[in-house]
């Protein structure tokens, strides 16, 4: 599906800016997107250096796996396939944690590494497993408590509160994050059968 | 707070390590190498996902779409732009915000209602990108449509909520 969607933006895009005699803007776009993504990648590249080290020593140290153990119980039935006391639990808590206070770059490399760990259950490596499509559906729908970015730019732009969306976006990505679980049960549950 | 969860974070992890007598450094090392090995997976991931959404949100064909859409809505042209734009691009939509909150003033309904959706989720189809990509994984199955769909009811409480609290 990621696959069809990027052909159909790209086509889209394309044809749409030669229709509409667009063709020199675009044709710096794609010139600066190469540009862009090298930026980016030089961003975070960084700081999953510094979180994977990080992330090391608690590895290491036996602290991730203790996290796991009383997590099991919490996360456990969500994902009914990761074994008991599985790594891939802590990774998977550790970027909800760092996503739930609004530390965007920690949540990455988090990310990743469940990824990876889940990678290693999966009986098809080629294809998602049921795992990995529950923790990107809880990641998606963003569960964020403090959205930092947010208050921060309604400080810079003077806002008499800052704070004043927090609850909504509190409601609101609940809401999300609860009906992506239950999309994510039901289309598991029908490509089960 | 959230000023104090990161020094909180590195500090438990740390002083775990030093009680647990772990070559702290050597550890810290060992982890961090893996980061170029991780960065040069996800970097052809990175660069696909930004040309295809820059060339389609550049071609103006996104707003020309809205404008047709336009009459049948009460909320202005922005507010619209950044919820169908959300899943799609972060950069786009938080550009997006800047001008609302400048135009409408920061707090109007307007600025409420696209802080709360620019809130509610995140960049949906970039996540799933990154992360699939980066295991090499290219069959996600139902996982872009769970996600998106989990968007759609993200928005539309953001809309509901928002009237309810500042409407």
């Amino acid at each position: 599906m990621v696959s069809k969607i990027w052909g159909y933006f790209i086509i889209i895009g394309i044809v749409f800016s030669l229709i509409s005699g667009n063709a020199v803007k675009i044709n710096e776009t794609i010139l600066m997107s190469t540009k862009t993504s090298l930026e980016l990648l030089l961003q975070i590249f960084p700081v999953i250096a510094l979180w994977l080290g990080i992330a090391n020593i608690a590895t290491v140290s036996g602290l991730l796996e203790k996290l796991a153990k009383s997590l099991t119980k919490v996360l456990g039935p969500l994902f009914p396939e990761i074994p008991k006391n599985h790594i891939s639990l802590s990774y998977i808590a550790s970027n909800i944690i760092a996503n739930v206070f609004g530390l965007g770059n920690a949540a990455t490399p988090f990310g990743l590494k469940a990824m990876s760990s889940l990678q290693e259950l999966n009986t098809d490596k080629s294809k998602a497993s049921r795992s990995m499509i529950t923790f990107t559906t809880i990641n998606t729908s963003g569960v964020t408590i403090v959205p930092t970015t947010i208050i921060a730019l309604r400080i810079l732009y003077g806002s008499s509160n800052p704070t004043a969306t927090v609850v909504s976006t509190l409601i609101a990505t609940s809401l999300a994050t609860l009906a992506g679980l239950l999309f994510d049960y039901l289309f598991a549950r029908r490509s089960h059968e | 707070m959230s000023n104090y969860i990161l020094p909180f974070m590195v500090l438990g992890i740390v002083a775990y390590g030093l009680v647990k007598k772990i070559d702290l450094y050597d550890t810290f090392l060992e982890g961090s190498k893996e980061s170029f090995k991780m960065c040069l997976t996800i970097f052809p991931n990175l660069l696909a996902m930004i040309i295809s959404v820059n060339i389609l949100i550049d071609s103006g064909i996104l707003e020309f779409l809205i404008n047709l859409l336009l009459p049948l809505l009460k909320v202005p042209i922005e507010v619209i732009s950044l919820a169908i734009m959300r899943p799609i691009s972060g950069n786009a939509t938080l550009a997006l915000l800047n001008t609302i909150y400048t135009k409408y003033g920061v707090d109007h309904f307007y600025s409420l209602l696209a802080s709360t959706i620019q809130g509610c989720t995140d960049t949906t189809l970039y996540v799933i990108a990154l992360y699939y990509g980066s295991i090499g994984i290219k069959k996600t199955r139902y996982a872009l449509k769970a996600s998106l769909l989990a968007d759609v009811v993200g928005i539309t409480a953001s809309i509901l909520v928002c009237h309810f609290l500042f409407g």
